[in-house]
């Protein structure tokens, strides 16, 4: 085959989002030879666009609030299928990760004591999220990006890796090629951290950019790593609707949680209409209720339009489906008459001027159109709780492409605290690991020669499939067939339609050369996409009740045997896909016990 | 989809519209005309993402959040720097071609796709933010009113379209050895106005950085999309700043005094 460039690290970090440039400053102040790789140029990753806000129990606002309280409210957030010690760590470092980011240059919105600023947001107990204004993420990627830059971390753009090497049993390098050029690039590590982030560009109706392709979950399988419950996929439930080109796009649930209130086309709060009994306790049932709550938390309960997003994301779907929508298929946001204009621009800048822009609407007057739109997968590669390895000695993973943290429905501005707090882990243990390696990485060649073939196939197709239209095939079997609502039967006819598009990838000829071409790029991409929404199919075909993030019609309840299990995925060597169920883990008596006394 | 009614919410009244699109790498390339059928609501990227699709697979555009918050998508259309994701095509004139072309101030890597690597070597020169000690108690204590300013700097999503356009490098490829352009005075402005920072750069920002080369033309702070008051709010007070450490005769005569120079 052609020659290519090589480069021996220590620690080889996949993706450039929050917890991928956190895992490789970690990895780097350990000593570790550390290397970031990203598909993008640095600080565009999807970290950017979170908006709402960071979750961490520091107390600033509230200062009952503690680690305990969001454990609990996390775990209850993903109704008790979490990985109970994730959500252990995840509190309890939180708030020092938050900080850290503040000793590094980060200005969150203050306080009027001068301290970090803290908002509300759906599931969380108290105002527990530090922000800034509605751009919370960029303030995070940009504060981490510097911070990797002064280090002197080495940073590699639009790279895209492609395959994992191992050398037997462990993983031992990475492969894949230069974007600009097309040219191929290896990789040898002692140590890989995948830190990809999601696959919520499978589904049409996304809030995610062209980078979340499921590159790691699906790398980190082909590898031997096990994935964990990929069945749970988070529908958020406010994306914009209209116009039609900009469905999807994310409207901050920092809306909500400042005060904006849902309603139907017959101006009704339905959200009081879907107060499932999980909930029922801490909800308030009166709208006078609600509205009290945003100023004392403790004598009234909170409104149900800061239930958690797959219970807010159902009740959407319901109101439009009984035709309580609007035309374009949604329902109504309103923050105009619950807040002073120059408050909304304030506090939702960046929705101010996305609505402006976008679709013609002023915010401070008119409400919004919003519907649901697929957002976060909860479920990822299955890592050790404390070391973030995955099952693959050699391989760990952090962030989105982890699974496990957040059971089967993630709670907002728990991903941003997710990234930092496992990140730092992920470099830290990998860092270890590499030192424990003694020899170099042995590289195998003919993996990376089956992996250029395999990326170089598309050139050398004759078929008359594109994959712009693959994809777009692709995206409209998984809204449809395996989307917010799923039944057994359209979840078997997903399965064989993904098996056609499959074929159908190997007809797949690309125009063009390697020079920078997205056609190409997508081409390679697709078999992610392909890979692991056939996971999710089948882990949503296997999960027979309804959970988070994961709903059944033919299974509208949930279960008390599958309150009891994960569903752990495995790739056999021809091929196919094994599923099994494995007990969650079991809490410690102490933390058992938050869930008395706090009811 | 109901929403498509054509009429409804001010879809244009063109079916079609011509797209006019630079393509090409370093060595040379042309504008090559594409002809797009128009959406309801569309945006810039959205045709070009149609034309991906449909005639030219190979198209290469830099893209990330469509949202107007990363700051990937900047290119020129009919002549203006943009992003391409907030640029809606019913607020351009869709009779005539439309031109879209790469950041004229960047070298072309392909298409639509320009070498921006100038602002990242940059961004590796500028000195870290470096933090006083925090109180007696272990926080750190800023307020709201004290940070406003930088927080406006920290709206930047580093598209790059100030560089873009700022006629210090523009057209004065030479210069981009001592002048880093409208986005790392925004930057320096924002480490120079942070309550907690101690690092003193205004040596830099005069000698290295080139400062002085800005006439205030105020170019940058009209592209921004972020609508940062680039000049007013950054260049000019860090102008302000550099005369008054290197000029004034006070604090002249002062450091004289103390024997400091």
């Amino acid at each position: 085959m052609e020659g290519y460039e090589t480069h021996d690290y220590d620690v080889v970090v996949v993706g450039a989002g929050g917890a991928g440039i956190r895992a490789a400053i970690e990895a780097s102040a350990q000593g570790a030879r550390t290397a970031l790789i990203c598909k993008s140029l640095l600080g565009k990753a999807h970290t950017v666009m979170a908006e709402g806000g960071i979750a961490a129990a520091l107390g600033n606002v509230w200062p009952e609030d503690n680690w305990k309280v969001h454990f609990r409210d996390t775990m209850r957030g993903g109704k008790l299928v979490n990985n109970w010690r994730m959500a252990q760590i995840h509190a309890q470092e939180a708030p020092d990760r938050v900080l850290e980011l503040e000793e590094w240059g980060a200005l969150f919105d203050r306080t009027k004591d001068g301290l970090i600023l803290q908002r509300d947001f759906a599931g969380h107990r108290y105002a527990r999220l530090g922000h800034v204004g509605d751009r919370t993420g960029l303030e995070m990627i940009r504060t981490l990006q510097q911070r990797a830059v002064h280090k002197g971390i080495d940073v590699f753009m639009e790279c895209t890796i492609q395959t994992l090497l191992k050398d037997g049993d462990r993983v031992c390098g990475a492969f894949g090629y230069w974007r600009e050029s097309g040219k191929f690039v290896l990789f040898s590590a002692r140590a890989v951290v995948l830190a990809t982030g999601g696959i919520g560009k499978a589904w049409k109706i996304t809030s995610n950019s062209w980078e979340y392709t499921a590159d790691g979950h699906a790398m980190g399988l082909l590898a031997g790593a096990e994935l964990i419950d990929m069945e749970f996929v988070q529908f958020h439930p406010t994306g914009m609707v209209w116009p039609p080109s900009v469905r999807g796009i994310l409207v901050t649930e920092g809306v909500r949680g400042d005060g904006g209130v849902l309603r139907n086309t017959e101006g009704r709060r339905f959200m009081f209409d879907y107060i499932s009994d999980f909930f029922r306790a801490e909800t308030a049932d009166t709208e006078a209720e609600g509205d009290r709550w945003y100023d004392d938390h403790h004598n009234n309960r909170r409104p149900p339009e800061l239930l958690p997003r797959d219970e807010v994301a159902r009740a959407i779907n319901s109101e439009v489906k009984a035709g309580r929508g609007t035309p374009a298929g949604g329902v109504l946001l309103d923050i105009a008459s619950r807040m002073p204009a120059e408050k909304i621009r304030r506090r939702l800048p960046s929705m101010y001027h996305q609505f402006k822009e976008l679709a013609g609407v002023d915010i401070t007057a008119t409400p919004m159109e919003v519907g649901p739109t697929c957002h976060y997968v909860m479920g990822g590669v299955r890592v050790d709780a404390d070391s973030t390895a995955s099952t693959v000695p050699g391989l760990f993973a952090a962030g989105e492409c982890a699974g496990g943290l957040h059971g089967s429905n993630r709670l907002g501005g728990n991903s941003l605290s997710d990234l930092v707090v496992f990140g730092r882990r992920a470099g830290l243990y990998a860092a270890e690991y590499a030192r424990s390696q003694a020899g170099a990485p042995r590289i195998d060649a003919g993996q990376v020669d089956e992996a250029a073939r395999a990326a170089l196939a598309p050139f050398e197709g004759t078929g008359a499939e594109n994959p712009y239209s693959i994809h777009a095939d692709l995206q409209q079997t998984m809204q449809d067939l395996v989307g917010i609502i799923r039944r057994g039967d359209e979840l078997d006819k997903a399965l064989v339609e993904l098996e056609a598009l499959e074929e159908r990838t190997e007809r797949m000829t690309v125009t063009g050369n390697r020079q920078f071409n997205p056609g190409w790029h997508l081409a390679l991409d697709l078999r992610n996409m392909l890979e692991i929404s056939k996971v999710v199919t089948h882990c949503a075909l296997a999960r027979k009740e309804s959970r988070g993030g994961h709903t059944r019609e033919d299974y509208p309840t949930t279960d008390p045997h599958f309150a009891q299990v994960n569903h752990v995925v495995r790739r056999r060597p021809d091929g196919g896909i094994d599923l099994r169920e494995e007990p969650i883990p079991e809490m410690p008596a102490e933390l058992k016990a938050l869930f008395e006394e706090q009811k | 989809m109901a929403a498509d009614t054509p009429g409804a919410r001010g879809v244009p009244d063109k079916q079609s519209v011509t797209m006019r699109i630079w393509r090409g790498d370093g060595t040379g390339g042309a504008f090559t005309d594409y002809a797009v059928p128009l959406r309801e609501g569309v945006v810039v990227l959205d045709v070009m993402f149609d034309i991906q699709a449909t005639q030219a697979g190979d198209l290469a555009v830099r893209w990330n959040c469509k949202a107007g918050k990363c700051g990937s998508c900047s290119a020129e259309i009919n002549g203006h720097p943009r992003l391409m994701c907030m640029t809606r095509m019913d607020t351009l004139p869709v009779e005539e071609p439309i031109t879209v072309a790469p950041m004229k101030t960047f070298p072309v890597i392909k298409d639509l796709v320009t070498d921006v690597s100038f602002n990242f070597e940059m961004a590796k020169t500028v000195p870290a933010f470096a933090p006083k000690p925090p109180d007696a108690d272990g926080k750190r204590r800023m307020f709201q009113e004290d940070i406003d300013r930088a927080q406006e700097f920290h709206k930047c999503i580093e598209c790059f379209l100030c560089q873009d356009v700022c006629h210090v490098i523009r057209d004065h490829e030479e210069n981009k050895r001592n002048f880093a352009g409208p986005r790392f005075f925004v930057r320096l402005a924002a480490l120079e106005m942070h309550p907690l920072d101690t690092n003193n750069r205004l040596e830099l920002i005069r000698e290295q950085y080139g400062l002085g080369f800005c006439n205030i033309t105020k170019c940058c702070t009209v592209v921004c999309p972020e609508n940062i008051h680039i000049t007013d709010n950054a260049i000019i007070p860090l102008k302000e700043r550099v005369v008054t450490e290197f000029q004034d005769p006070v604090v002249k005569l002062w450091r004289r005094i103390r024997g400091q120079r």
